[in-house]
């Protein structure tokens, strides 16, 4: 009865490295040319293939089918090729090999607020990001009120973007996005940022739109997410499909496959990794919150439940907050002292926990003397959604999410 | 390679559902303008926000437009004209400077824009699907409102003079068209270039300054001896310029043939640029 929207047949995308810095500079082609004058128009595919060592697979053989309806998760580490695959699916970049087959209308959203210009008005602004969607004049008419209604700025739509604060350009940007009713919907981690409760009514929105029939694929670093929306997960690894299928198939072993990397690579797993067990961790919230997402700056409690078979006489225990591209962020060490087998929880307890909006992971570690005993992951990953207080955009974004007061003072003024 | 699918793709919103392949870049002939057909809904809205950008954001707007041209005139007509004393075929100069000078600034600005806007639009271009010919093409479109505002000033200008229109003003669509397709013709060339080459905007001063030069906006083609003519009327704003001062005013010798020599030269730049373009568009997202 269902039928196949995408079938994709050992799609692969090479990059030449160093290309960019290579020929930045018209006159260093001049210079080029000298030697090779093929290059001055076009890098041919002759030259291409010839270079060699310069060159990355940033995919390979990937093939696999979605059918209608389906709504299909891709996950895997930074770097993994899941953003590229994404965009040469919405045909942002062309593949080198391979080739897909889309069937129906296809909408792609790799970006929150694509298109926005802040001389234009909140309303300019649904048009034109609208229209770059992929929507028609008639149907952003149509939908118009549902979109400011969404995002909640009806005061505000007639003033220039500029003066809109980042939260509410962001909610702007979700709702037109929210409207957008292609078959088949691709959209990258763009859930990531913003404040949780509208992270909430996007996903809302999303399954809704995939009950219609509608087919999603869907790329994020946040498992809680990709357990709630999707199916079917397709794990890519270095470029290549490590595992497809059921979430509850796949999801698991990603997460068993990160635990596993930092075990095999610490110092000394073996020995004791039988004896201690870590069970888990949350924050202390609120019943029917979810126990991995901190939603406020602070104080911030949360725990983390161990196992000890035995008695530890005298040891430590230690826990990492480490992000998404493995920088740790905060180190706690603590001594321990007299532990009596049994289950124990640690209750920890911070003023204040400053990050910028994402996943985080924590790992965990317990000392026996001076004995590394055990690590572990300690999953699921931490989400933070607290509401961006500086710079939305990734690339202004540090690490601390922090609001600043300023004032200016004349220190000594030039007279004339 | 299995045939028989429609490879042109549609923008979400229109009808019927399509099946499109995605593959590698082929062949070397994709001009792929039904595609751009299909995306002129997109088309409007780009033209829409040039023109919105460019008026929010100059203090005095519309007439800036105005002024511009202007201003060169009142230059040209006092250096060229009266100073250096060069003919003008019979006109009085400042309507012989004005008639150029509309035309001129229509494609010197959107040679500028052209170039720049694959570049300045490189956010978009990663992020979202759709032709990318529909850029060049958007800066091309828009530059159309500035001049229409020099237009009418410039009508307003020679009926002052006492020149009266004649049926030689139906030619005028037909040469700014001529205007535009130049524009478009280099700018393809030029924003793809620029995509992989950053150092091309630099260039582009240059460029524009000399072409000025050899087009008739500051004298007059007849002081091109007749025997080299054909080969100044390759450049297409010749023919575009002093078929806009016949066409304005009646008056003179039609210029056939260096308009024939233009149009010809526009066809082969327009279609050269297009098959560059096209063929540099799957690769402009990976470099930008």
């Amino acid at each position: 009865m269902h039928k196949v929207v995408i079938h994709s047949v050992e799609l692969g995308k090479r990059y030449a490295i160093g290309e960019r810095a290579r020929y930045l500079a018209l006159r260093d082609v001049l210079a080029n040319a000298m030697n090779s004058p093929r290059r001055i128009l076009g890098r041919d595919r002759r030259t291409g293939e010839n270079r060699g060592p310069q060159q990355l697979w940033a995919l390979r053989d990937i093939s696999f089918d979605i059918q209608e309806g389906e709504i299909v998760g891709l996950i895997g580490r930074n770097g993994a090729g899941k953003t590229t695959l994404l965009k040469i699916l919405s045909r942002v970049t062309r593949p080198t090999t391979g080739f897909a087959d889309v069937h129906g209308r296809m909408g792609s959203l790799l970006e929150v607020g694509t298109g926005f210009h802040p001389e234009l008005t909140g309303r300019e602004n649904v048009f034109l990001s609208g229209a770059i969607l992929g929507m028609g004049k008639r149907e952003i008419e149509g939908k118009f009120d549902e979109i400011v209604a969404f995002a909640e700025v009806d005061k505000f739509i007639d003033t220039p973007l500029k003066h809109f604060s980042t939260g509410m350009q962001m909610r702007l940007a979700f709702a037109v996005a929210a409207q957008l009713e292609p078959e088949i919907l691709l959209v990258d981690e763009v859930l990531a940022v913003g404040d949780l409760e509208f992270q909430k009514k996007c996903l809302g929105k999303m399954s809704e739109v995939s009950k219609g029939g509608r087919t999603i694929v869907f790329v994020s670093h946040q498992m809680s997410q990709i357990r709630r929306m999707c199916g079917r997960v397709i794990w890519v690894d270095r470029g290549v499909i490590n595992q497809d299928g059921p979430t509850l198939d796949v999801v698991p072993a990603y997460e068993r496959a990160l635990s596993a990397r930092i075990e095999v690579n610490g110092p000394q797993e073996a020995g004791f990794s039988d004896k201690i067990q870590f069970l888990k961790w949350e924050f202390m919230v609120d019943e029917g919150a979810p126990p991995n997402v901190l939603q406020h700056f602070g104080p911030v409690s949360f725990r983390v439940v161990i196992y000890f078979p035995e008695a530890i006489r005298k040891g430590s225990y230690g826990i990492l907050l480490i992000d998404d591209s493995g920088r740790i962020i905060w180190h706690g060490n603590f001594e321990l002292s007299g532990l009596q087998p049994g289950t124990f929880e640690f209750l920890h307890r911070l003023p204040t926990l400053p990050i910028k909006p994402g996943a985080y992971r924590w790992k965990a570690g317990v000392y026996d003397g001076h004995q590394w005993t055990d690590g572990w992951w300690a999953l699921p990953e931490m989400v933070v959604g607290t509401k961006p207080m500086t710079n939305t955009g990734d690339e202004f974004q540090g690490i601390l999410n922090l609001h600043c007061e300023m004032e200016v003072r004349a220190l000594e003024s030039v007279r004339k | 390679m299995r045939g028989g699918q429609s490879s042109v793709a549609l923008p979400p919103h229109s009808g019927a559902s399509a099946t499109i392949r995605i593959e590698p870049p082929r062949g070397f002939f994709e001009l792929r303008l039904r595609e751009v057909w299909a995306y002129r809904e997109l088309l409007y809205f780009f033209v829409w926000r040039d023109v919105k950008i460019r008026y929010k954001q100059t203090a005095i707007g519309v007439l800036w437009v105005v002024l511009q041209p202007v201003l060169n005139m009142l230059v040209f007509t006092l250096f060229f004209g009266r100073l250096a004393k060069l003919p003008s075929d019979g006109l009085p100069s400042p309507v012989f400077y004005f008639a150029a000078l509309v035309p001129w600034a229509y494609f010197s600005s959107s040679l500028q824009l052209t170039t720049n806007v694959v570049v300045d639009n490189q956010r978009l271009i990663t992020k979202v699907y759709f032709p990318r010919l529909i850029l060049p093409v958007s800066t091309a479109v828009s530059g159309l409102v500035d001049f229409a505002i020099g237009f009418a000033v410039l009508v307003i200008f020679t009926l002052a003079y006492g020149i009266k229109p004649t049926l030689t003003a139906l030619w005028l669509p037909v040469l700014l068209l001529l205007a535009v397709f130049t524009a478009l013709g280099v700018g393809l060339w030029l924003s793809a270039l620029n995509a992989l080459y950053r150092d091309v905007r630099y260039v582009i001063p240059f460029v524009i300054q000399f072409w000025m030069f050899a087009s008739p906006v500051a004298y007059p083609a007849s002081l091109v001896p007749w025997r080299w003519r054909w080969l100044y009327g390759l450049n297409p704003m010749t023919g575009v310029i002093e078929g806009f001062r016949w066409a304005l005013t009646g008056q003179g010798r039609p210029p056939d043939l260096v308009l024939l020599a233009s149009s010809g030269m526009v066809l082969v730049m327009l279609f050269g640029g297009l098959i560059y373009f096209n063929k540099m568009e799957s690769t402009i997202a990976d470099v930008v």
